[in-house]
């Protein structure tokens, strides 16, 4: 069947992909559509704080041209993505989702930009986040929340809500995350997509806005496994301009995901990150699919990894200890907004006006608590013990991994949260993270992929499952196993099910 | 072990360079206090030891080629500077007055 004979917008990448190089439809008609999508639908979303028609049609217009001349061309090349508004693309704004960078257009293009340009893939705009990364739900944006495309009155999931909003709003069928506690993973979970986080130097940093600079990873996320492998292997490898980006090759993401396969995985569940605290319909939907492995061959075992229930505290000094040093740059000198230079302050009033103008709530808590742990007389207490918990995470990691392949957990404790509910509430906010920071902590590779919904809400649960580094190919394999048995039991995507906005 | 007063929260502001209104100090003096609380509990597993880790993947004496590359481009950068004059950033007096 003729994929013009579709919407294009329901079509994933590996879709579009294939019609493109058949010749059934032009990159210029995808690109078209997609815009005309978000046209349609982003009013209310607001998953994008910026888009680019012009510079997204001539793009695809370009790879419309090379491939009637013949040019071999990328698996992705002509496809539309959607990239998180942390990532700088030459000339483009790059705001992070801070009035600190308001209007600010980076001189030069992050790795991963290069890298999707040089694969021509169609990058449509910027999409929303929480500011500099820091939330779990969108609404600490500057520019306000994105909404969750399957009930609009709820958190798409954050930091990366715009992406995953943007997916499962069929704005796009592919977009970019960076996870530093769950920031691909959890939004996918509460959105019914995909999400990966590469182990950590999988993917280069280089020109992308720093966090918490140990634990930042740029990752894939699209509506299924296949196309999520497809864009993992186009952004992942080795940078030199990036001194942490890991020196060896790609694992083969795409041939794991089209193997699909766990006969003979063993598949860890780990105790921890289940039972209380979990949803009803979330531990539900897990169980069930825990079974689904096991029905197809998989040797599914309980590990435990005793020091999980710590990773939260350590996570929430670590990062805030990093992000208070790294966010020290932002400091209206060279780039985005000044606030109070009235020729009589001096450059340190400035830099606190600067701040205190340009900075939203989270991230003063954020800078303020990083300031804290690493002051003389707190440092051992705070930062150092939390440095410790990282070994002992990081041993239960490798404790689990000598007994099974993967490990498995559901990725977010609930379903899609109500906008305003939790955001002057730090710690309630914080636990969103509970099940994906471990991996974060110990650099691991991890995926989330959609499960069902849950009974009592209606809203869909994501399934993590968690590879040793480098061993990201397990995610796939796994996961397209996953998502092929559940697809046949359902006869669609789960994303076929999200309301038509 | 936490208990932040406000007086606390006005040095940490200072030593982080954000000039807190009043009414922000009494709003986060009260949630900083619950979140050090909270993660405090780090202490309870740090035997001394455990050797602490601060990067996932271990590397040591990383080096790339030495060879020269274009610089970033001098207009696109001005562009993007609050205040530029003569060539250079312009930036707000670097003295106090006393």
């Amino acid at each position: 069947m003729a994929v013009m004979e579709h919407d294009l917008v329901r079509q994933d990448a590996a879709t579009l992909a294939r019609a493109m190089g058949d010749g059934e439809v032009s990159s210029e008609e995808v690109t078209r559509a997609h815009l005309d999508r978000i046209t349609a639908v982003d009013d209310r979303v607001h998953a994008f704080l910026h888009v680019m028609p012009e510079r997204a049609i001539a793009a695809a217009r370009d790879v419309d041209r090379r491939r009637a001349a013949g040019e071999p061309l990328g698996p992705l090349a002509g496809v539309p993505l959607a990239l998180k508004d942390v990532l700088t693309m030459e000339g483009e704004p790059t705001t992070c989702g801070s009035r600190i960078l308001e209007g600010w257009r980076p001189p030069y293009d992050s790795t991963v930009v290069e890298r999707l340009r040089s694969a021509d893939v169609i990058i449509l705009g910027k999409t929303n986040m929480d500011e500099f990364a820091m939330g779990s739900s969108t609404e600490h944006s500057a520019y306000g929340p994105t909404r969750n495309p399957w009930d609009l009155d709820r958190i798409p999931g954050g930091s990366g809500g715009g992406s995953a909003a943007a997916l499962a709003a069929f704005e796009a069928p592919l977009a970019i995350g960076t996870d530093t506690g769950g920031s691909i993973r959890q939004p996918a979970a509460v959105t019914g997509t995909v999400g990966v986080k590469p182990t950590y130097g999988g993917v280069s940093r280089y020109g992308l806005v720093a966090l918490a600079s140990s634990l930042d990873q740029a990752g894939p996320c699209a509506r299924t496994v296949l196309d999520t492998a497809l864009l993992h292997a186009a952004i992942a490898g080795h940078d030199a301009r990036d001194s942490t980006s890991i020196s060896a090759p790609v694992p083969d993401v795409v041939a794991a995901a089209r193997a699909a396969d766990v006969r003979g995985m063993r598949i860890g569940l780990v105790r921890e990150l289940s039972g209380e605290g979990y949803q009803a319909g979330v531990s539900q939907r897990f169980d069930e699919a825990v079974g689904i492995l096991t029905d197809l061959g998989a040797e599914v075992v309980e590990v435990s990894c005793p020091h999980f229930e710590y990773a939260l505290a350590a996570y929430y000094l670590i990062l805030p200890s990093e992000a208070s040093s790294n966010l020290a740059r932002f400091d209206g000198m060279r780039y985005g907004l000044r606030a109070g230079d009235d020729d009589a302050r001096s450059v340190e009033e400035v830099m606190a006006l600067t701040r205190e103008a340009g900075f939203g709530a989270e991230v003063k808590r954020r800078i303020m608590i990083g300031t804290y742990a690493l002051s003389s007389g707190y440092y051992d207490a705070y930062y150092g013990s939390a440095q410790k918990v990282r070994t002992l995470i990081t041993r239960d990691f490798e404790a689990a991994f000598d007994k099974v392949d993967v490990l498995v957990s559901p990725t977010a404790p609930t379903t899609a949260f109500r906008i305003g509910e939790k955001v002057d509430d730090p710690l309630a906010m914080y636990l969103n993270d509970i099940a994906t920071i471990p991996v974060n902590l110990a650099g691991n590779a991890a995926m989330s992929l959609p499960i069902g919904l849950a009974p009592e809400d209606g809203l869909p649960v994501g399934l993590q499952i968690m590879a040793p580094p480098l061993a990201d190919d397990r995610l796939y394999r796994a996961g397209g196993a996953l998502e092929a048995a559940l697809v046949d039991r359902w006869g669609h995507l789960l994303i076929e099910e999200a309301p038509s906005l | 072990m936490a208990s932040i007063t406000r007086e606390e929260v006005e040095h940490l502001a200072r030593l982080a360079r954000l000039q807190l209104s009043d009414a922000e100090i009494d709003h986060y003096a009260g949630q900083l206090d619950v979140i050090l609380q909270s993660v405090a509990r780090v202490s309870e597993v740090a035997e001394a030891d455990i050797p602490p880790t601060s990067h996932p993947i271990p590397m040591v004496n990383v080096f790339r080629d030495d060879v020269v590359r274009p610089g970033l481009d001098r207009e696109a950068v001005a562009a993007g500077a609050p205040a530029w004059e003569d060539d250079r950033f312009r930036v707000p007096r670097i003295l106090d007055e006393e």
